[in-house]
C-alpha cells in the first residue's frame, strides 16, 4: 500500500514538473537576438506590445550576432534580430534567411576617460586607431564575433592596421557590452559601443559615467538593426508565416513609433529606419 | 561596493514584495532541479550501489572514470547536450532546445556521476560484516539490497545534496541549452549573469541571495529528514 502510494505521488509529481505549453505552439515566436537589444530593455518594450498587436508570444535568446546567425542556421530559431550587415547578407545568400528588413540604426561611438590620455576625442576613426596603436593606449575589445566585434575590426582593417591580438594592451574581454565597458572602466582604457547600451550605461550610473563619449558621427559608425526571417526551404520546422508577421509589425507604423519613444535619461536609443 | 548592501535590500523587496520575474525565476530553477535531480537518483543510486557493492575485474578503472566524470564542466555538457537536440542534430525532432527538459538532460549528466560515485562510496564504506549479519537472519536478494541501502543513507543523502548543490547552482548548462528566455527558461543563475551584463550589480546580488535561502530551506529540510530517520 506505501509503495502504492509513493508511486502516485511520484507519478503526480512528474506530470506537474512537466512544462505546460510545447514548442510547436503556433502562437509562439522565438528569436535569437544580439545582446544591446535585451541588455538596454528594448525588447522588454517591444514584445507585450507585439503580443497586444497580434496575440503572438515573442521569446528570445540573447547572444552576440555570431552566434544568433549560427542557431538560425541550425534552425533552432524562427527570427533573428541582429547587427552585422555584412555577416546577414551572406546567410541570406546561403540560402538560411529570406525577407532581410532594416528596421533602427543607432551609431558606434569611441569611449574612454574623460582625462583622455591618448588625445583621440573629435578624431577620425582612422587616426584615432593608429594613435592608441601608436601611444598603445589599452583598447578593451569585445572579441566575441558578436556585430560590434565585426565592425571593429572592420575598421581596423579599413584604418590599413593590423588588427591587434596579443599586444598587451589590447583587452579582448569574449562579453557582452555593458561587461565590456566596464572593463574598460577598470583598467581606464577605450571600447567601441554602440549608442543604445552607452546610454544604459550611463543611466546605469545616474548620468555620471567615468567613461566618456569621444569619437562620434562618423559616417562609418553607423551600427544598422535588421530582422530575417529564417527560410522554410532550408529549415522545414521554422514557422516562416509567424515571423512574417513580427516583420510586418516591427517595420508598421505604430512599432516604428514605439521604437522612436524608447528613450533612457530622456535620450533616443534607436532610430527607427524600416521605411527609408 | 555600495551594491553589496544594496543587494541585500533588494533580495528582501523582492522576496517580500512577490516580483513576479524573480519567482518565476525560482520556479523554474527549483522545478528543473528537482526534475534533474530526480532522474539521476534514479538511474544513479542503483549504479553506484552495484559500483560499490560488487566486486568484478575493470571495477578500479570504472572507479576513475566516474570520479572523473564529477569534474565535467558544465558549459562543455551545455554544447555536447545542444549538438544533439539542435534542430539539425540527432534528436533534434523532439523539439527539445529552449525547453526545460532540454535542461534537465543536461543537468541529470552534470548530476549522475556525482551520485553514482557518492553512492559507491557510500556502499563501500558500509561494515563488512552487515552482509554477513542479513543475510543470516534469512533475507533474500532483494531484502538484501533494500537493507543495505538503508544502511547506507546517509551516505546517499550526502550525495543527494552535493549533486543538488552542483545542478541548482549551475549556469553553463541553462544558458546554452535554455537560451536564459524570460518567464520560461530563466533560473536564478542565468538571471544573474544576465544582470550582471546589464550593468545591474544590485539585482544580481540579490538573485544570489535568494538563490542561497533555497538552498538554505533545502538543507535545513534534509538536516531535520536525518534526524528523524
Amino acid at each position: 500500500m506505501k509503495r502504492v502510494c509513493a508511486a502516485v505521488i511520484f507519478l503526480a509529481l512528474v506530470v506537474w514538473l512537466l512544462p505546460a505549453g510545447s514548442w510547436a505552439d503556433e502562437k509562439m515566436l522565438m528569436m535569437a537576438t544580439t545582446t544591446s537589444t535585451d541588455n538596454t530593455g528594448l525588447l522588454d518594450y517591444l514584445a507585450p506590445k507585439f503580443k497586444d498587436a497580434t496575440g503572438i508570444e515573442l521569446k528570445w535568446t540573447a547572444t552576440g550576432t555570431g552566434k544568433a546567425l549560427k542557431l538560425g542556421e541550425n534552425c533552432d530559431v524562427d527570427i533573428l534580430m541582429v547587427h552585422a550587415p555584412p555577416a546577414e547578407k551572406k546567410f541570406v545568400a546561403d540560402g538560411f534567411g529570406v525577407d532581410r528588413r532594416e528596421i533602427m540604426y543607432n551609431d558606434f561611438v569611441i569611449i574612454g576617460p574623460a582625462s583622455d590620455p591618448a588625445g583621440i576625442k573629435g578624431k577620425s576613426i582612422k587616426d584615432v586607431l593608429t594613435v592608441i596603436k601608436s601611444k598603445q593606449a589599452v583598447f578593451v575589445s569585445r572579441g566575441d564575433n558578436s556585430g560590434t566585434h565585426k565592425k571593429e575590426l572592420s575598421l581596423w582593417r579599413a584604418a590599413d592596421l593590423p588588427v591587434p591580438e596579443k599586444e598587451s594592451w589590447y583587452v579582448q574581454t569574449g562579453q557582452g557590452m555593458l561587461t565590456t565597458i566596464n572593463v574598460a572602466s577598470e583598467r581606464n582604457g577605450y571600447t567601441m559601443t554602440d549608442r543604445g547600451t552607452y546610454i544604459k550605461y550611463e543611466s546605469n550610473l545616474k548620468g555620471n559615467p567615468p567613461l566618456k563619449t569621444l569619437v562620434e558621427g562618423d559616417a562609418v559608425l553607423l551600427n544598422q538593426y535588421s530582422v530575417i526571417a529564417i527560410d522554410k526551404k532550408h529549415c522545414a520546422k521554422a514557422k516562416y508565416d509567424t515571423a512574417k508577421q513580427f516583420t510586418g509589425w516591427i517595420t508598421g507604423p505604430e512599432a516604428q513609433q514605439l521604437i522612436k519613444d524608447f528613450k533612457l535619461l530622456g535620450k533616443p536609443l534607436f532610430t527607427p529606419n524600416a521605411n527609408m | 561596493m555600495d551594491f553589496i548592501l544594496e543587494g541585500f535590500v533588494q533580495a528582501l523587496h523582492l522576496l517580500a514584495g512577490g516580483n513576479p520575474e524573480t519567482y518565476s525565476a525560482i520556479w523554474v530553477t527549483v522545478r528543473v532541479s528537482s526534475y534533474s535531480i530526480g532522474c539521476s537518483l534514479l538511474m544513479g543510486v542503483p549504479l553506484g550501489f552495484c559500483l560499490g557493492y560488487f566486486d568484478f575485474s575493470g571495477k578500479r578503472p570504472l572507479r576513475t572514470v566516474v570520479d572523473t566524470l564529477m569534474a565535467l564542466p558544465t558549459v562543455f555538457i551545455g554544447l555536447l547536450v545542444y549538438a544533439f537536440i539542435t534542430h539539425r542534430g540527432p534528436l533534434g525532432n523532439f523539439g527539445l532546445l529552449f525547453t526545460l527538459p532540454g535542461i534537465a538532460i543536461g543537468q541529470t549528466i552534470l548530476a549522475l556521476p556525482i551520485i553514482i560515485g557518492l553512492s559507491a562510496t557510500a556502499v563501500e564504506s558500509m561494515d563488512p560484516k552487515l552482509r554477513v549479519t542479513i543475510m543470516s537472519m534469512g533475507a533474500n536478494r532483494r531484502q538484501l539490497f533494500i537493507s543495505s541501502l538503508w544502511e547506507a543513507r546517509h551516505g546517499l543523502l550526502a550525495g543527494a545534496i552535493a549533486a543538488y548543490g552542483r545542478v541548482m547552482t549551475e549556469v553553463g548548462i541553462s544558458m546554452m541549452v535554455g537560451g536564459n528566455i524570460k518567464w520560461h527558461t530563466r533560473t536564478i543563475t542565468t538571471a544573474i549573469a544576465l544582470e550582471t551584463n546589464k550593468g545591474q550589480f544590485g539585482m544580481g546580488v540579490a538573485l544570489g541571495l535568494v538563490l542561497l535561502a533555497i538552498a538554505f530551506g533545502v538543507n535545513i529540510s534534509v538536516s531535520f529528514l536525518r534526524r528523524r530517520i
